[in-house]
């Protein structure tokens, strides 16, 4: 049963979750969608820093960090 | 959908332009046996750079930007074949994001006259991680050159379950696929004779074709693009159809190609665009959508899954290194180690460093009869040089640490678990090392900012990171403080402490500031990889530290040099025959009651004389008189002339300070120099104005070390920066700042101090 979309920021920690949309202004959306971002794709979140930014996440088998303020525009539903 | 074959790609090559380099244009003298080496970073591309062409690589700059230029030739290839492999920076896609990736997108382009066409293309792909490498590797097949795919890092991928069919993948990507270990030199060969037979017999070009499957609509777009792109270049090198595709899906193509398009590209470009936009097609997106589509297909078709291992040994170690609290244990932990080590292991080469230039200056000096020359020889060029040489052995640690956190993937750590402190003063966690590293040295600190993608903020760490105190401003608190608390150990620790804390807030507090006004620009995005750890390769660390070192060597040297002179005449002259008579006398006098064997007690009044004679020469010199034209400037500082030619000569390096004020004030040099310290100490305690107050008071030598803390009173450093930034203005404008700022905290000090009825 999936759960509710929510921002890829606030699934919990180990949790695999599928990208619905991208909300980041297009101009800065280049480089997250080149590293393997895509509406579709599987993300899992991995953990936080020890001062609660950045987020660690895992996407096509690798390790990716970003800002917490970014990874609250990536609108995911956990599977 | 497969685009006209028919590209007319077959242009004549290029000729190596004549652009300015840091390489000379023999390197390339063949350009038909150029072979070009991109991939992704952390894809092992410098690994197997260094695997193939040995230790024998060119080090040097990209004509008129930063970007480092690493050539090599090719190792173990028959008589008579000179193949030359230039590395690439690492890249993610072919829509750079930063000075590096721009030029590696402009080498595979043919833009740069000063880089040859490639007779071939090796693109490093990361196996462990091979969809988001095919992404880059795909794009660059597209381009047409004839390409290599060197899939590395096979054993990670097999450690991780995934088998890869290297063969599948070849007639996926229509291009040889060389499976690879490069740490291991596993595949090597093959890849190396593979080169060599391609180079020879001239490998086809690519079939022009894209690995994206665009609408119906779009893919007509891109082919009207592509003929307009052809008719504008006739003598193309590289597939219209991807320049097309890059041309119309990255908003910063044409920006950053300023006069390479024509306005007719230009309102093409922009027509299509809107076009696409009606017919409701997210132009930004579609072309990266449809590839990512493409490659997941290919990796699920060539790999198997032996499901071993979801979780891998670099996910493992993350679960500590990166913990919550165990993370920042770790992290302070390594850090303290670094210091700890560069403080204590780099004591002794400097010090060996240290009385091979008091040795060699000896002997010249004996070798060359007393005058100007061994004068300029001895006192100017090897002593001064002298003192900023003997820093090397800190500098080459610093290089090695670096080194050994960049390649065991340990930095990117660092940069995440740093972010959120970095991010308040507008910068990335990427800047952290660099500004920790100048606590030791500003100068590997300032060389390891080229990792910072964002100019503004490599520019801002740069302008901020002398502000760190370094190692050679020890000396000068050391002896300042000993001045003020001989005796108490805990105020000369606070003391200490308060001087380290003042250059920290005030870095971050500038950084915050430019970031507001002069290089203003928001925070920069994070999307940083964390890369898989590995064990460090020696080589590839050692290499990284002496190409450095010998960078920060060739850099600053001349700098150095010229500086070193300058202040030895500074120091020198005019010259006051009647000082040296009157001195000269009394030398005689002095010898002549002595008897057959001069007592050892002699023997010190007569070296006394000398040191009176050398500190009254240099109280009658250039720097003694710019001292006094000083005083007006620095006397609301609390300081007086004396402390001015220190400040002075200082410029070579900081810690020339202790030793300008012992001529200053008369004091024997010594081989121990704690003792030494200690007299000199004793001296600037004992001194008095006119009045019979002290000249070195608490506050005045406090306000001196908060002037020490935060002027840019370092050659090297600035000789670094030059050649960072590639200008003098920014050199320039950080000395006038940060000695600005010292100005002013020191009068604030001081002033504020005497209000307070301190000193």
């Amino acid at each position: 049963m999936p759960g509710p979309v929510q921002p890829l920021s606030s699934l919990p920690l180990g949790a695999a979750a599928t990208i619905t949309e991208i909300k980041v202004p297009p101009e800065h959306r280049g480089r997250l969608l080149e590293m393997g971002l895509l509406t579709g794709t599987t993300v899992q979140l991995v953990r936080f820093a020890p001062m609660g930014d950045p987020v660690e996440i895992k996407v096509r088998g690798y390790n990716l960090t970003l800002r917490r303020n970014e990874a609250e525009l990536i609108m995911v539903q956990p599977k | 959908m497969e685009p006209n074959n028919n590209t007319g790609i077959q242009g004549a090559n290029k000729m190596p332009g004549t652009g300015t380099s840091d390489i000379p244009q023999s390197a390339v003298r063949n350009p038909q046996s150029f072979v070009v080496l991109t991939g992704n970073p952390n894809s092992g591309k410098t690994t197997l750079f260094n695997a193939l062409t040995g230790l024998r690589a060119r080090v040097g700059n990209y004509a008129g930007v930063t970007v480092e230029r690493k050539e090599g030739k090719l190792r173990g290839t028959p008589e008579g074949t000179d193949i030359t492999i230039l590395d690439l920076p690492g890249t993610y896609s072919l829509s750079p994001q930063s000075l590096d990736e721009q030029v590696a997108r402009d080498v595979l382009f043919q833009r740069l006259p000063e880089v040859p066409a490639p007779a071939l293309v090796v693109v490093v792909v990361d196996a462990s991680n091979l969809e988001r490498n095919l992404y880059f590797a795909t794009q660059v097949i597209e381009l047409g050159h004839p390409t290599f795919v060197a899939l590395n890092m096979m054993d990670v991928a097999e450690q991780n379950g995934h088998l890869i069919d290297t063969d599948d993948l070849a007639k996926a990507l229509g291009v040889p696929v060389f499976p690879l270990v490069a740490s291991a030199s596993q595949g090597l060969d093959e890849l190396r004779r593979a080169i060599v037979q391609s180079v020879k017999g001239g490998t086809k070009r690519v079939l022009p074709r894209l690995f994206c499957e665009l609408p119906e609509g779009f893919g007509r777009e891109i082919d009207t693009l592509a003929q307009s792109l052809k008719k504008s270049f006739n003598q193309r090198q590289t597939s219209a159809h991807a320049e097309a595709l890059l041309v119309l899906c990255d908003e910063k193509f044409l920006l950053g190609s300023a006069g390479y398009y024509s306005d007719e590209i230009k309102n093409a470009v922009a027509e299509t665009r809107k076009r696409l936009e009606a017919a409701g097609v997210d132009w930004r997106s579609a072309s990266i959508e449809a590839r990512y589509a493409r490659i997941s297909a290919m990796q699920q078709a060539v790999t198997t899954d032996s499901g071993a291992g979801q979780e891998t040994f670099s996910d493992r170690v993350d679960r500590i290194v990166t913990h919550k609290f165990w993370g920042m244990v770790v992290f302070i932990g390594i850090m303290a180690l670094m210091f700890l080590t560069i403080f204590t292991v780099a004591k002794w080469p400097m010090d060996w460093m240290q009385s091979a230039v008091t040795w060699f200056g000896d002997k010249v000096g004996a070798m060359i009869p007393p005058g100007d020359l061994q004068s300029l020889l001895v006192k100017g060029v090897i002593q001064g040089v002298g003192a900023v040489v003997v820093f090397l052995p800190q500098i080459c640690l610093l290089f090695l640490f670096i080194g050994l956190l960049e390649d065991t993937g340990y930095m990117a750590r660092a940069a995440f678990l740093m972010d959120r402190l970095m991010s308040k003063v507008g910068l990335h966690g990427k800047s952290f090392i660099p500004m920790l590293s100048s606590f030791a040295c500003a100068i590997p600190g300032i060389m390891a900012t080229r990792t910072i993608e964002t100019p503004k903020d490599r520019l801002v760490t740069i302008l901020v990171a002398p502000l760190m105190s370094c190692s050679a401003r020890l000396p000068v608190y050391a002896l300042l403080i000993a001045s003020v608390f001989p005796h108490r150990a805990v105020m000369a620790s606070i003391t200490m402490l308060s001087m380290y804390l003042l250059g920290i807030v005030v870095a971050l507090l500038m950084a915050w500031l430019f970031k507001k006004t002069l290089l203003k620009g928001g925070t920069p995005m994070l999307v940083m990889e964390l890369p898989p750890y590995k064990r460090p390769l020696v080589k590839t660390v050692m290499r990284h530290m002496w190409d450095r070192s010998k960078l920060f060597l060739q850099r600053a040297g001349t700098v150095i040099l010229g500086i070193c002179i300058i202040l030895w005449f500074l120091a020198t002259y005019p010259k006051h025959p009647e000082i040296s008579q009157k001195f000269a006398t009394e030398k005689a006098s002095l010898e002549k009651s002595f008897g057959e064997k001069p007592t050892e007690e002699q023997k010190a009044q007569l070296s006394s004389l000398e040191i009176q004679e050398s500190g009254e020469k240099l109280r009658q010199s250039f720097a003694g008189k710019m001292g006094r034209g000083l005083e007006p400037f620095i006397a609301p500082l609390g300081f007086d002339w004396k402390m001015g030619i220190g400040i002075i000569s200082s410029f070579a390096a900081r810690e020339v300070f202790v030793s300008t004020m012992s001529t200053v004030y008369n004091v024997a040099d010594s081989d121990d120099k704690e003792a030494h310290t200690k007299a000199l100490a004793q001296v600037l305690r004992e001194q008095k104005k006119p009045d019979g107050t002290p000249v070195y008071t608490t506050l005045t030598s406090i306000s001196l070390m908060v002037f020490y803390v935060l002027a840019l009173q370092c050659v090297s450093t600035v000789a670094v920066v030059r050649r960072e930034t590639n200008s003098w203005k920014w050199p320039v404008f950080q000395w006038v700042y940060m000695g600005v700022l010292a100005w002013v905290l020191a009068f604030v000090t001081y002033q504020g101090g005497r209000l307070l009825g301190l000193g």
